[in-house]
């Protein structure tokens, strides 16, 4: 069953584009990631798929409907820069948000899976990055809603923190519950998404999963070595990439590769071959660094 | 997409909510308590004892003076001011008059054509302008007397105070509060979930209105505790007056807030609000005596009637039949704002 259908959504700001017609139907279930580098218009869609921002045209269905007060109740929204009110606690703030809504999941079941039971009499000032973001999860599971729209939620947090929000949203997943991801993690775009979409200049230019992604566009490896390995070897009979430290040479034949190395007398014992990645492909397809 | 339904629950959870907020701000708290406090006790302290070296005489009918009557208002160093202007009916101008001879705020009332004259016996201002008034076998002046306790000027003063105090607690207690929350993001999430705009707005509306009211009424207990002002009303009476005209300038203070997203053009614009009611509604000093220009503008200040509504009662005793004006028009402004509010009132 698709859940929500967006058909031609058009945005545009007297000054820019923001989104320039694009379709995207998500089934129920599934986590859908929407990437792209800043400015591409992911923001302005994703807030307009939340009824925060208006559509200068198109159209967006949700379970066949209309937006409207049953997406509102439905929907679980955790926006990346929200402020919460001071003086209030985190049980406060649960229980507020709670009383919005004509009904709500069990509050003590929802502390308990957000790892907020020690904070729960904190002042909100007073949490960490990694606690608040817990909160404002919990604010947007809060409705039991079928669809969740989570924008750049890790962004800002320490690895570890990282892999405990990631928990998190599988164990969401696995409710059958539909996720909207936006991220600047492509290691996390990769683990938690069933499928991806790239955005860039209000467009959507790749969509699929992950792995059919990489497929499509890629059949080749990366060979890494230490730009201090290289001197002055001439590389130009490669395809090549120059990182800060590192020069990375694309290759469709490995063994072919590394004997034209060793014929240059280059160093490989600090080679390191990998697979091509969801960074590879953005860089591929947009030009643009990731994180930029 | 917004319900168009007024949800009691979801009002109530952001009205309780707002209150915590408001009540654990120990510092905003503590200011709006103190600082009407501090305010009271300055004047007192710097009023205590006699105070006006010039005499003050009401005048009615001064263009129709007689040449006795002339005589004495050119006289010089005597504040003569005309109660012919106010375009009352002339029972009532003749009786605020009196009144003000009651309670010492003018030292002798004068009708320049009928050549009568009233003082207060227990004045002794009224006693030495009245010598000035006979002098020159002058005894042609009608005499009549009038008794009455006087009125200080913090007595005075204090409706005022208390209506100005509530006036910046509604303007920047409300306006303020929209403007963070809009800049921080959080009326946005806020839009994100069943809330609809007249809930919340009703809300902010509804906590200021109770908060300003038991912090008012603190200060007006606390602050006669030490002053001993002077309330010849009704408590409830003024009770009402204050609930009403902190509907109003929180209404006013919602249609500042209502779109814009800079903490310092809202301050800019509710300075800019606030000031000039500050200076020309009659906290510190009566209209009375001002231009018809400026006593015109006044009328359009919210705090124009509440101060006036507060001082007619706590002074004269008046009753809500009595005030009743100034209280339709603070209604009328109320209605206004907040619809005006409401409509214009965007989320992010």
């Amino acid at each position: 069953m698709d859940l929500l259908q967006i058909k031609k959504l058009v945005k545009h700001y007297p000054s820019v584009n923001a989104v320039n017609g694009i379709d995207i139907t998500l089934k129920k279930g599934i986590c859908f990631g929407l990437l792209g580098p800043n400015g591409a218009g992911k923001t302005t869609t994703v807030e307009i798929l939340e009824g925060i921002n208006q559509a200068t045209s198109g159209e967006i269905l949700y379970k066949g409907k209309p937006l409207g007060d049953q997406f509102r109740k439905e929907a679980g929204i955790m926006f990346q820069s929200t402020a919460l009110q001071d003086y209030i606690t985190v049980r406060e703030t649960l229980e507020m948000f709670a009383k919005f809504y004509p009904q709500h999941v069990d509050l003590d079941v929802l502390i308990k899976r957000c790892n907020l039971t020690e904070y729960l009499e904190q002042d909100n000032r007073q949490l960490s990055g990694g606690q608040r973001q817990r909160l404002l999860l919990a604010i947007a599971l809060v409705n039991d809603p079928d669809i969740i729209f989570l924008d750049e939620p890790t962004t800002g947090l320490d690895p570890q923190a990282r892999r405990n929000f990631w928990d998190l949203i599988n164990d969401i997943k696995s409710e059958g519950k539909t996720v909207i991801l936006t991220t600047h993690y492509m290691d996390e775009a990769y683990t938690l998404c069933d499928e991806i979409a790239i955005m860039d200049h209000g467009k959507i230019i790749a969509q699929g999963t992950p792995k059919e992604l990489l497929e499509k566009h890629f059949n080749d490896v990366v060979l890494q070595l230490p730009k201090t390995e290289i001197k002055d070897a001439d590389l130009s009979s490669f395809s090549i990439h120059k990182t800060e430290k590192y020069i990375e040479i694309t290759t469709r034949d490995v063994n072919q590769t590394i004997l034209e190395l060793m014929k240059k007398n280059i160093s490989l014992s600090q080679l390191q071959i990998r697979s091509r990645t969801l960074d590879d492909l953005f860089l591929e397809l947009t030009g643009k660094e990731l994180r930029a | 997409m917004n319900n168009t339904v007024m949800s009691f629950k979801r009002f109530l959870a952001l009205l309780s909510t707002r209150n915590k907020e408001f009540l654990r701000d120990r510092s905003s708290l503590s200011w709006n308590i103190l600082m009407p406090v501090l305010i009271v006790a300055g004047f007192s302290f710097a009023f205590t004892g006699e105070i006006g070296t010039q005499y003050k005489v009401a005048v009615i009918n001064k263009a129709l003076a007689t040449s006795q009557s002339q005589e004495f208002l050119n006289l010089k160093y005597i504040d003569f001011y005309s109660v012919d202007e106010q375009g009352n009916e002339t029972a009532k101008k003749i009786q605020r008059a009196i009144s003000k001879v009651q309670r010492h705020q003018v030292d002798l009332l004068l009708d320049a054509e009928k050549q009568q004259y009233w003082i207060n016996t227990e004045s002794p201002s009224g006693y030495l302008v009245e010598k000035i008034l006979l002098t020159g076998g002058n005894n042609s002046f009608e005499k009549q007397t009038v008794t009455g306790k006087q009125i200080r000027y913090i007595d005075w003063v204090i409706p005022g105070i208390l209506s100005m105090n509530m006036m910046f607690s509604a303007l920047f207690g409300v306006g303020f509060v929209i403007v963070r929350y809009r800049k921080n993001g959080m009326l946005k999430r806020l839009k994100a979930t069943p809330i609809t705009a007249f809930e919340y707005l009703s809300a902010q509306v509804a906590s200021r209105i109770l908060l300003i009211l038991v912090v008012t009424a603190f200060v007006f207990y606390g602050t006669n505790f030490f002053v001993d002002f002077v309330m010849n009303g009704s408590h409830l009476n003024l009770f009402l007056v204050f609930a009403l005209g902190a509907l109003s300038m929180i209404s006013l203070g919602l249609i500042i807030a209502a779109r814009i997203t800079s903490e310092e053009t809202a301050g800019g614009l509710l300075n800019l609000f606030s000031w000039p009611m500050m200076f020309f509604s009659g906290v510190w000093f009566s209209l009375e005596g001002a231009t018809p220009v400026m006593q015109n503008i006044a009328e359009i200040f919210p705090l124009t009637h509440v101060t006036a509504s507060a001082r007619a009662i706590m002074i004269d005793g008046a009753s809500l039949f009595d005030i009743s004006y100034h209280l339709i028009v603070l209604l009328g402004q109320s209605i206004v704002f907040l619809l005006f509010g409401a409509w214009y009132f965007k989320w992010d």
